[in-house]
Parts: structure tokens; sequence; C-alpha cells
């Protein structure tokens, strides 16, 4: 393709701007090569609408910090191409992340996300000091891997903005908090494994899942919080009759 | 009581439900199919200690199942929490075991 041809093709996309009130705006914006949706919102703002608000850190898929609703799906704009979302129709909408407050525009305010982060106890206690020799950890241990399953997760709220859960019920942890504590309960380095069972366990936490799996089907990286919840939902019962973790 | 506690317990009566439910269907359709009328059926219900336990755990799994899961359609769509919901909890499982025990005692108590 050449890039004077790709210029003239346009990509039609609908922007919202405002906050809870406010409406669409449409952008013409010229379609390129392995373009990402998060390419097209720079455009947007460097070329079209100086004040449009957005966030983006890394570019790569790593920070966390680009996704959107994009055509109806959350998704991290920075790794997916027009190409996979845009049909043959060439339009894209483009609004903030579900289940968050709205701050203006595109960005959303991710302070109730990481809020339920920390009431699900989605922090490491350490029980070692620097001065310690290094815990020896088999990578082939059972919890270990369970834990490796779910580590690589980016911070990004998609599966938040996909759980239809987490916007019917405010109490409800969401599946990335619950995916870490799962984590944790399996991290046998972490002080305080039965408190992270136990917060994740409590009003609003693992058993107010329905296991449809929304979060699985959206993590772009492949994660599958659903069966860490399952995991969570399994140790709690097994703590109740007393079997649970040191 | 706990979220773990109310998760076992629906769970587990869903469990004792599942076969109990099928039997039940099961014996409607027989009874009907086989043109039983209603002075048959009671005629074998009444006095079988086996019917009593059949549709006592029947409606004691029933009364526990469903207002747990009436009590998270309302925790999930409605803004409804705290002792208030807990309490309509237990009166509608309170309800319905009652009522659940009037129909039993109906069927196999001996007149
Ligand atoms: S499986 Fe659970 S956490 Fe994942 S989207 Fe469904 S309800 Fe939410
Ligand atoms: S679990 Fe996946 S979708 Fe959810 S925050 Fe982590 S990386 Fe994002
Ligand atoms: S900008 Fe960092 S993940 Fe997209």
């Amino acid at each position: 393709m050449t890039a004077a041809r790709d210029e003239r093709e346009r990509l039609s996309v609908e922007v919202w701007r405002g906050r809870d009130e406010g409406r669409f705006e449409t952008f013409a914006v010229p379609h390129r090569a392995n373009q990402t949706v998060l390419d097209v919102v720079t455009w947007i703002q460097r070329h079209a609408a100086p004040a449009l608000a957005y966030r983006f850190a890394c570019r790569v898929g790593v920070c966390g910090s680009c996704a959107m609703t994009v055509n109806g799906r959350p998704r991290w704009t920075c790794r997916t191409h027009v190409s996979k979302v845009a049909g043959a129709d060439r339009r894209l909408r483009i609004e903030p992340l579900r289940n968050l407050p709205r701050i203006k525009d595109l960005a959303v305010d991710l302070t109730p996300f990481f809020e339920k982060w920390q009431r699900a106890q989605g922090r490491f206690t350490p029980t070692r000091n620097r001065a310690d020799p290094l815990a020896p950890v088999s990578p082939e241990s059972p919890a270990r891997k369970a834990a490796d399953a779910g580590i690589e997760c980016i911070n990004c709220a998609v599966c938040h903005a996909a759980c239809d859960v987490v916007g019917w019920d405010p109490d409800y942890l969401g599946p990335a908090a619950l995916n870490r504590a799962w984590t944790l309960v399996n991290d046998e380095r972490d002080g305080d494994r039965r408190g992270v069972l136990q917060a994740a366990a409590a009003g609003g936490g693992c058993h107010s899942c329905h296991t449809h799996g929304s979060c699985v089907e959206h993590c772009p990286v492949g994660l599958n919080p659903t069966a860490g919840i399952a995991g969570l939902k399994r140790r709690s019962l097994l703590d109740l009759v007393g079997s649970g973790l040191p | 009581m706990s979220p773990a506690r109310l998760y076992l317990l629906q769970r587990a009566t869903a469990l004792i439900l599942a076969p109990l439910v099928l039997v039940h269907l099961g014996l409607i359709l027989i009874a009907v199919e086989g043109g039983l009328t209603a002075a048959e059926i009671l005629g074998r219900t009444r006095g079988s200690v086996g019917w009593a336990a059949f549709y006592g755990l029947f409606v004691l799994a029933a009364a526990i199942h469903a207002p747990i899961g009436l009590r998270n359609v309302i925790h999930e769509h409605t803004s409804w929490r705290g002792r208030s919901l807990g309490f309509a909890t237990i009166a509608l499982g309170l309800l319905l075991a009652g009522l659940g025990a009037r129909a039993v005692i109906a069927v196999v108590a001996v007149p």
C-alpha cells in the first residue's frame, strides 16, 4: 500500500467529549498501515482537538494506562490495531472505560479500581528484610504455578470494565483485585495469606462472581481471573472447615 | 453470616434440590398419566415416613436456597443493603419453610 493511497483513505472516528453529560464528536482520520487505536486518538489530539483528554504512557502494552472502550468493547488501545476493530466501513467509536467515574473525554478516574485492590489486600506482606537470604521458591510447586499464571497483570482495568457484576454491585471487588489476591494466597513468601483470603472472601468478594468469564474474554494479556476467583471460592470454603491456610 | 457460608449453603442446597426436583416432576407426570385421583394419591402419602422425609427435605432446601439467591439479586440490582436486607432474607426463608411445611403436613398427616 502506498502512503499516498493511505492518506486518501479516512477513518470515521466518533469520540466521546465531555464527562457524564456530553456527546460524540466525529473526526476524519487518515488511515495508515499498522495503525493502532491509540495512534488514532493521538492524531486527533495533535491535529484536530488539542483539548482532548486521554491517558497513555508506554505505548507498548506494559503500563496499562491506555484502556478505552472501542466499538463497544474495552481494549488496550496501544496494542489494538485499527484493522482488527474497524470493519469494512472504517468506523470507530471510542468511549471511556465502563464502570469507572469519568473525568473528561476518554480519561476515567481509577481511584475506585485501586481502592478495591487495597480492600482485597492485594499487596505483599513481607516476612524478611534485605539482610535475610533470598527465599527459596520452587517454580515447580503447584502454588507457585498458580501464582505465576496470574502475575502478569498490567492493571489496565479492562476486565473491571468488562465485568457486569462490577457494573451492578458497587461493592464488588472485581476481577483484577481478586486475581491479585489469588496470586498472593499462593505466594508462600507472603506473611498474611490468610488475611488476603479473608479480605477476598468478605462481602463483595469472590463469592459475588458469576463465573461468566467476560474478564477472561477481554484481558489483553490473556490472564484468567475467573479461574483465580474460583480458586479463592474453593479456598475460602476449605477455610470454613478449618483446612485453609497457615 | 459470612459470604462464604451463604455461598456454601446455596450450593449445597442446589445439589440437594436438583435430584429432588427431577423426582418431583417425574412423580407429577406419572400421577397425571396414570390417572391417579387425589384420594388415591393421599392414600399413598398419608402416614408415609418416606414421603414426609422426601418433601420435608425438599421444603427445607428450597427455603434456604431461594432467599439467598433472591438476596444476591437484590444486592446486585438495587441499593438495598445491611441488616434490613438480612432480616428480610430470613423472613422469606421462614415464610417458605412455614408454607412448605403446611403443604407437606397436609399430604402426609393421617387425619
Ligand atoms: S467471571 Fe466473575 S469477575 Fe469475571 S467478568 Fe464474570 S463476574 Fe466478573
Ligand atoms: S487481569 Fe488482565 S484485564 Fe484485568 S487489569 Fe490485569 S491485565 Fe488488565
Ligand atoms: S500505553 Fe501502556 S499499555 Fe497501552
